[in-house]
């Protein structure tokens, strides 16, 4: 196990040259002036963008500026951010939290529901809620996540006012700016507000999330159901359910204890696709909804021609999507003591 | 050959052929069972019917009118069958026509009496109707393509991988990983921020990452196969690699990748909808149902009290976007459960 996480983590660095290789020669499609923008460090730089030019030397071949940009990139300077006005890795450390709480939200229901109706759906097989559940998974599948986000925007914001966009309502959001004795420690406002002991602020923060979280799970949790039926009616089929019949356990027993512990295995592998329709749902998710995490600020910049918060945050993802792979498996090999890492 | 499925005789007399036609009718008959394939198909069928007639039931804009070689006397003969502008129209259309009509110039959108339009317009005057049709070109046109494209370099890369082995399989391999697990909608991001705005950079950015389970599934059959005696033999007869893999290993592996591909379709067009929907799209005013949802982003809501106002804006480019991809969806399930009957237990 342990040689098998070493190696995966030596991944990480294959991967990092890979995607920001890519990323430097793509650049290289656009103007030196244009490229400038990844190195500036403050506004006032960008008057002295001929003079960056120069001293980063972006005019020569590629590789030498591939070089010299990640020893940037390795000092920790992903440049500045036009749409956040502060460097690129300011906004990455102050936005991450947010996205990841919500992402991790996310997943409650997408696992929940999608394991729940699965299970569901393959005992009831071919009957009604089987037939159901088939039309609703193709269907939350197919619905694509901005216009399920704008519905639900429209019904649940402006006809019925349940819910707000953003992240917190404004009473708190002043008290939360100005030095109040909020002390901030993980950033996840859900966190923070009980480790603070305010239960107002962390209903407030919930709410918020909840039609953010429900635009996510629902395209997500469609997935998982179909695997999770389709892996537990496998399971129903082997032999020792039927022993543990034929021994005369409760159904009850024989699906929780037996058979629906073995069909978790594949939906554990699923989670790592599930994980990157989070982050592609997640940019356009905050967007609508006015979420201030790291895909509002993404599919922001990405509308300004921000380059340098554009590739920060692709090369941000790309990270954390290797990290979670490599928890995915170590997750799988514990779930299923068959795997072995050689 | 009246009944081959009732008679045993005429089966063994003709082994092959028969019960290779009995499977096809099986094959049949479990899809056409099936409620939702039949809904699929008809979605499908639908849509290519709106995309083929397009300029026909249409009313063409000016722009495009004058490029089909059309004048004010005779502007309407592309909607008569009988005249060669209304094929022309239909198998070759002058780029214009994919601009979509406008009706006045207001920010504000207009409902379907008040812009005197089918389905209204969205802001900037655009009709939503035109959208719409022509939309629906646009999405076969990125959909195909790009699964196409993703087919190709996947069948390359697969077979190759597969057949060379070793070290090349390896290095493959693993990039083939590392592609797969990056979020499409970022890559996509990133290639159509650099490159610009257009409807071929954004197909160009969705086969990037496309590509991936097509070099999987190919590699699988080459290796499956590499070995089996028919394609030794073909070997030994001096046959090509390139051509043992048109003819013996891609029918093959032709079941998968037809599920796939038919997959792929519905998210390759959810990925561009997607980013036309960031501004990230295609060319201002060009049919896409994206942007079309993209221009009505600051009309979601309609004013203090009346939330439905603008519902046009978002509701229809939604639910056909929402169709399209259902359509495809429920095809290549209903291709999962004829093709490979595990799945369907």
């Amino acid at each position: 196990m342990f040689s098998f996480i070493v190696r995966r983590l030596l991944l990480l660095p294959v991967v990092f040259v890979g995607v920001t290789l890519a990323i430097v020669l793509l650049m290289q499609l656009l103007t030196p002036y244009q490229r400038a923008a990844a190195y500036v460090q403050s506004e006032q730089q960008i008057r002295q963008i001929p003079a960056i030019i120069e001293q980063f030397g972006l005019e020569d071949p590629w590789y030498m500026q591939y070089g010299r940009w990640l020893g940037q990139v390795f000092e920790g300077n992903l440049g500045y951010s036009r749409t956040s006005r502060e460097p690129v890795l300011t906004t990455l450390q102050r936005r991450f939290p947010v996205t990841l709480e919500l992402a991790l939200i996310a997943i409650i229901p997408v696992l929940g529901v999608g394991i729940t109706m699965g299970t569901a759906a393959a005992l009831n097989r071919d009957r009604f809620f089987d037939q159901f559940t088939r039309v609703v998974s193709v269907i939350g599948w197919s619905l694509p996540t901005f216009v399920l986000g704008i519905w639900l925007l429209v019904i649940f914001y402006g006809w019925l006012g349940w819910f707000q966009p953003g992240r917190i309502s404004t009473r708190f959001a002043v008290e939360l700016a100005g030095a109040s004795g909020f002390t901030s420690y993980t950033r996840m406002l859900t966190i923070d507000s009980l480790l603070n002991g305010r239960l107002d602020i962390f209903l407030d923060a919930l709410k918020h999330m909840v039609l953010p979280v429900v635009t996510l799970a629902v395209v997500q949790s469609a997935q998982i159901m179909r695997v999770m039926r389709s892996s537990l009616l496998d399971a129903l089929g082997q032999d020792y359910v039927r022993t543990a019949r034929a021994k005369g356990l409760p159904d009850r027993v024989v699906t929780r204890k037996h058979a629906r512990r073995n069909a978790l295995i594949p939906v554990i592998t699923l989670s790592g696709f599930v994980l990157i329709g989070l982050i592609n749902g997640v940019v356009i998710t905050e967007t609508i909804f006015n979420y201030p995490g790291l895909g509002q600020w993404a599919a922001a910049a990405a509308t300004n021609l921000d380059y340098a918060s554009v590739l920060g945050f692709a090369i941000f993802t790309a990270m954390m999507v290797v990290f979670a792979n490599l928890l995915v498996d170590v997750l799988y090999g514990i779930v299923d003591p068959r795997i072995r890492y050689e | 050959m009246t009944d081959v499925a009732t008679d045993p005789t005429l089966e063994l007399a003709t082994d092959e052929p028969s019960s290779r036609r009995l499977q096809r009718i099986k094959t049949w008959r479990r899809f056409s069972r099936n409620p939702l394939a039949l809904a699929g198909v008809a979605l499908v069928i639908g849509f290519a019917l709106l995309a083929v007639f397009a300029p026909t039931i249409t009313e063409l804009p000016r722009s495009c009118i004058r490029d089909l070689g059309l004048s004010a006397g005779n502007q309407y003969d592309y909607k008569d069958p009988t005249k060669a502008v209304f094929w022309r129209a239909i198998v070759a259309p002058p780029a214009s026509c994919f601009s979509m009509t406008r009706v006045g110039f207001g920010t504000q959108p207009r409902n379907a009496q008040d812009s005197e339009t089918l389905l209204g317009t969205t802001s900037g005057g655009y009709d939503i109707f035109y959208g719409l049709v022509w939309g629906t070109r646009t999405a076969f046109k990125v959909g195909l393509i790009v699964v196409g494209i993703a087919f190709l370099i996947g069948v390359v890369l697969g077979s190759l991988s597969g057949y060379v082995g070793g070290v090349f399989d390896n290095v493959v391999m693993r990039f083939t990983d590392v592609v797969i697990s990056l979020p499409s909608l970022v890559v996509a991001l990133v290639v159509v921020m650099v490159l610009g705005k257009s409807i071929e950079n954004i197909m160009l950015a969705i086969a990037v990452t496309a590509w991936p389970s097509y070099a999987r599934l190919m590699r699988g059959e080459v290796l499956r196969l590499k070995e089996e005696e028919y394609v030794t033999s073909a070997r030994a007869l001096g046959r090509r690699w390139l051509g043992i893999i048109g003819r013996h290993i891609l029918p093959n592996a032709i079941g998968p990748i037809v599920i796939v591909a038919s997959l792929d379709i519905g998210s390759v067009v959810l990925t561009a909808a997607a980013l036309s929907f960031l501004g990230l799209g295609a060319e201002v005013g060009y049919a896409d149902w994206g942007q079309m949802i993209s221009f009505g982003r600051d009309w979601i809501l309609g004013p203090p009290g009346q939330p439905f106002y603008y519902w046009y804006v978002s509701f229809w480019p939604g639910l056909i976007i929402l169709l399209f991809v259902l359509g495809w969806n429920l095809l290549g399930d209903a291709f999962r459960d004829v093709l490979d009957p595990r799945s369907n237990r």
